[in-house]
């Protein structure tokens, strides 16, 4: 037999398509995918039908609207609508910047599908639950010497969750200290995550937001006028979205401690950091650590996650309760913390998500760690150097000097070819990559963000070069190719005029879907 | 950097990390930081213990992990927010998906099959509650009760909360640190033997300020609130939104609350196909009617269906995305990050499998469990099995106050007995003494049970 040749530059990639029904569609009546456990014939001899007792109007009248499924096809489904989901574990994962998507290492979905992790109860007394009283723990410690700061609580269940803690912690603080009214402002950055603002707003605060200087830093100058005696806080990523490190940052905290403001860290752009810079040195007094991102949790379609929330001790008495303590040989449940905002989570947050990313760091050690982040920067400068000589990409702001990702620009491409970073991001699906275009508002023109992490290789990196280039290509040449996209993908372009936005057209459930097609006596999609 | 090459990193190879060094033009990974400050560089050793092969982490994790005692050892009567339940394997047999587990925030096109599962999650739960419009989910019900409080607020242009005594203290505690400074909470009082809440505080309490009055139903001591029609006609005399917190596990049986003039309904899911996970399996819903007056004060994400340019292809997007801080930071409804969509999907996926039928039975034989635990628990002497005389949910109240022990005590007698007892109120809910909240689902047997009250029986010299 002849060598097969494969000189495809790009994956040829098809991803599965299967035109599944919605699940509504696959009724039929009388079959059943589970059988419910049933309660022992003394338990009805004593008890009876159980639903007697409910008065009449609050028993359910009408039977659900549930679909009747067997098992198998219920099954079948699922399996069929993942197979229609690209995530991480398929595709090199480097265009969802500022999310941190890495390898999530089997051995740990393996951990926490024991049983001793699986079936506790939060509420179950602290004896029978040492070990993973212990991991907690454990991983506090770890997060401590990674972070400078002196205590974590792992409540809050994501990072938005984590940044509406610590804007509680600074409303509480200045209520303790009697300066609640006045201090109503909170300053953030513009090229920071959309929640530190959103977060802080809930919590009652007015937002102050820095724009960036020429070189794409956020402004001293202009923090040096905003700050003041009203000032309650200071939230602010480093880096930032841009993928570019406030080296000022240490000057940034002291302008606002001395106008008697806390400053509070968003590390969810921390993956290159590790080992190597902390918190704590750039005179942070509280920060927080997304597990589902830098400590390889999985992302899990949006969660569960947990935001690690990391505060100085001066701060400790304001944590969500309960926090885990160490006393003697035992781990206990401490809440009694004297100002405490309360809780922002049920129980302990997402218990299993710590032990993910404990055993993440347990498998890395504090050298492995650092190796993480020097790997990830030294990955995303390498992608960095090839991507911005790709034609129509520009690098805004500062050349150079882009830690663990960088916002680039298709401004370029889109002037001289018509061809948008939406475009670009549905032509990515054709070849089996995840593409993401930025968060709002589009300050940087034409934007995507790329953060290439440690956990891919050179020729990864190189296949989603060479797919960017590709598109670059097409998009001078062949535009077509490129507006039209996906080609290779589950569905074609959506129509989204009005579907989306339009309360007469919208159909958020299955349920108002039938609705409006009933009414209108027309069918949205049309041949099936 | 370390030399031995982690299988985590394969860029530690020299060979390779030398070739991308020379790409960038720079000599080593030490320059690359050059734009961090010499005095902000950390100097020290992390002191983490040192590196772990997978072996050896299975090893130490598993020693860890079996210091724990887990409710398939002991007998677990514990609820009170997250819930011991049957959860069929397909549930997790599509959860552990790696598309699934290690999808994140995929556009349409390459994450269809998400955008479809969380479309038929709304869809499934729209008609667990009967109304319209469900969201994404939360991170867990005390966040979407919170979220729907300020929806309500919104809404209404009214700061003033009203809530049920009876809710939740643990949810409490989030709704009203979430609510603050903005929004105002007064309790409303309950009748202590039925439970039921008390109408003419209820009315003495409303007016023209306040927004929302929240409450649980089953409420979080088990009983069924079965005014909630009065509840409702009260509030709307004021123009005030009706929030109703809700177990779906109850709603095969009982009336959903928009057919009682709930607003805004909200719960969690993790009845619904999660384990109990130490509290990781906790996940929010909030349904509303498909009003654009409601549906544009969620703050979260709302997948909506559509069609694509090819004839009989469904399509999925976000439903008026504007509303949402992704796209508005400050000025967005409140803030939406990652929060629990696999469990949506799982939620999605159980009720697929339990379809009508399922669901009726899941809240009949939880029914029966729990009235023979307390037909068994009323045996004892000085033991009163549900305190609260109204028709309850899975779970009740256990009066011991007549037994001269604490619920601590008698919690500790039945650990020694493999029995996790229930959650001790004596603190919660001071006005019932020593009492505690106990939980009976589908997954308790009938010997389960009579262990329970044999072992009461004895502990309380019966």
């Amino acid at each position: 037999m002849d060598k097969i040749v494969r000189d495809n530059v790009n994956k040829d990639f098809h991803q599965a398509k299967w035109n599944e029904p919605i699940i509504f569609e696959l009724h039929q009546p009388g079959e059943v995918g589970v059988e419910v456990p049933q309660p022992s014939n003394e338990v009805v001899e004593a008890v009876g039908d159980g639903v007697s007792s409910l008065p009449q109007n609050m028993k359910r009248v009408a039977k659900l609207n549930l679909p009747e499924i067997g098992q198998a096809r219920v099954l079948r489904h699922y399996v069929r609508l993942s197979q229609e989901t690209l995530g991480s574990d398929f595709n090199v994962e480097i265009g969802q910047g500022t999310c941190t998507m890495k390898y999530i290492p089997k051995i740990n979905e393996l951990l926490i599908r024991n049983p001793k992790i699986m079936e506790l109860h939060p509420l179950q007394d602290p004896s029978t639950v040492q070990g993973m009283l212990e991991i907690i723990h454990n991983m506090d410690l770890a997060m401590r010497e990674i972070s400078g700061m002196d205590r974590f609580s792992f409540q809050p269940s994501g990072g938005t969750q984590a940044l509406f803690a610590m804007a509680s912690i600074v409303r509480k603080y200045f209520e303790v200290k009697g300066e609640a009214d006045q201090r109503n402002e909170i300053i953030t950055t513009i090229f920071s995550h959309p929640s530190q603002a959103a977060t802080a707003v809930v919590k009652g605060y007015k937002i102050i937001t820095i724009p960036p200087d020429e070189n794409g830093f956020p402004d001293i100058n202009k923090l040096k006028e905003v700050v003041s005696e009203r000032t309650a806080g200071f939230v602010v990523a480093n880096p930032e979205d841009t993928g570019i490190y406030n080296s000022k940052i240490k000057e940034f905290t002291k302008i606002v401690h001395d106008a008697g403001g806390i400053c509070y860290y968003d590390q969810a752009n921390a993956n290159g950091l590790l080992g190597i810079t902390r918190a704590r040195e750039a005179g942070f007094d509280m920060c927080f650590f997304n597990l589902h991102k830098t400590f390889a949790a999985p992302h899990m379609c949006g969660g569960p996650a947990t935001g690690a929330l990391g505060v100085t001790e001066e701060l400790k008495p304001y944590l969500p309760g309960p926090i885990v303590e160490k006393v003697g040989d035992q781990y206990v449940l401490n809440d009694q913390l004297e100002h405490s905002i309360g809780k922002v989570r049920s129980f302990h947050g997402v218990a299993q998500t710590i032990l993910r990313s404990y055993a993440w760091v347990r498998a890395l050690g504090a050298d492995g760690l650092k190796a993480v982040a020097e790997t990830a920067v030294l990955n995303n400068n390498y992608l960095y150097s090839k991507v911005s000589k790709i034609r129509g990409v520009s690098v805004p702001y500062i050349q150079g000097q882009r830690l663990e990702q960088v916002r680039y620009s298709w401004e370029q491409l889109e002037k001289e070819t018509g061809v948008t970073t939406e475009d670009v991001q549905r032509r990515m699906t054709d070849f089996g990559l995840h593409y993401w275009t930025s968060h709002h508002p589009y300050i940087v023109p034409q934007p995507f963000t790329l953060e290439p992490t440690e956990s891919y290789s050179k020729a990864d990196l190189d296949e989603y070069i060479q797919a960017l280039e590709q598109i670059s290509k097409e998009a001078y040449e062949t535009p077509e190719i490129v507006k039209a996209a996906p080609q290779n993908s589950t569905i074609h372009q959506l129509i989204e005029a009005d579907y989306l936005d339009e309360p007469s057209k919208w159909c958020i459930s299955w349920r108002v879907y039938q609705q409006k097609m009933k009414n209108k006596k027309e069918v949205l999609i049309n041949n099936r | 950097m370390s030399k031995k090459v982690h299988p985590y990193i394969p860029n530690m190879v020299s060979e390779v990390k030398q070739e991308m060094l020379e790409e960038i033009g720079v000599q080593s990974v030490e320059e690359l930081y050059s734009c961090i400050p010499e005095n902000l560089h950390f100097k020290g050793t992390m002191d983490i213990p040192k590196a772990l092969n997978e072996l050896e982490l299975r090893r130490h994790i598993d020693g860890l992990l079996n210091k724990n005692i887990s409710s398939n050892e002991y007998i677990n009567f514990l609820g009170a927010g997250c819930w011991q339940h049957f959860i069929p394997a397909v549930c997790d047999e599509v959860n552990q998906r790696a598309e699934f587990l290690t999808a994140y925030a995929g556009e349409p096109y390459e994450d269809h099959g998400r955008f479809q599962a969380l479309f038929e999650y709304q869809s499934l739960m729209a008609e667990l509650v009967d109304m319209e419009v469900v969201n994404v989910p939360t991170f867990d019900w005390a966040q979407a009760a919170s979220t729907a409080i300020r929806m309500a607020s919104r809404i209404t242009k009214r700061t003033k909360i009203l809530l049920a005594n009876t809710l939740s203290p643990e949810r409490r505690k989030v709704i009203t640190n979430y609510g603050t400074p903005q929004l105002s909470f007064e309790g409303v009082k309950f009748n202590i033997n039925t439970g039921l809440m008390d109408l003419a505080d209820l009315e003495a309490k409303l007016s023209n300020e306040v927004a929302a009055i929240y409450f649980e139903n089953p409420s979080y001591l088990g009983f069924i609130e079965s005014q909630g029609q009065e509840i409702s006609q009260l509030a709307k005399k004021y123009g005030v939104l009706m929030i109703v917190g809700v177990d779906p596990s109850s709603l095969g049986v009982l009336a959903p609350p928009s057919q009682y003039g709930a607003d805004i309904v909200c719960g969690d899911l993790q009845p619904l196909g999660m384990h109990m996970n130490y509290s990781g399996g906790q996940a929010g819903f909030i349904a509303t009617y498909n009003d654009p007056k409601f549906v544009n004060e969620y703050p979260s994400r709302l997948f909506g269906i559509i069609p694509t340019v090819k004839k009989g292809e469904y399509g999925f997007g976000d439903i008026a995305y504007d509303r949402t801080s992704f796209a508005d930071r400050e000025n967005g409804k409140e803030s939406v990050g990652t929060q629990t969509a696999l469990w949506g999907i799982t939620a999605g996926v159980y009720l697929s499998l339990m379809g009508p039928n399922g669901m009726y039975e899941l809240g009949q034989v939880i029914m029966q469990n729990s009235q023979y635990a307390v037909m068994q628990l009323n045996t004892i002497k000085n033991i009163r099995g549900s305190r609260i005389t109204s028709p309850f949910f899975k779970e009740f109240i256990i009066d011991f106050n007549d037994t001269g022990l604490t619920v601590e005590e008698i919690n500790s007698r039945l650990l020694e007995q493999k029995i996790f007892g229930g959650k001790d109120l004596s603190l919660e809910f001071p006005e019932y003494g020593q009492a505690a909240l106990y939980c009976v689902t589908e997954v308790h047997t009938k010997e389960d049970i009579d262990k329970l009250v044999n072992a009461l029986s004895t502990i309380t010299g019966n």
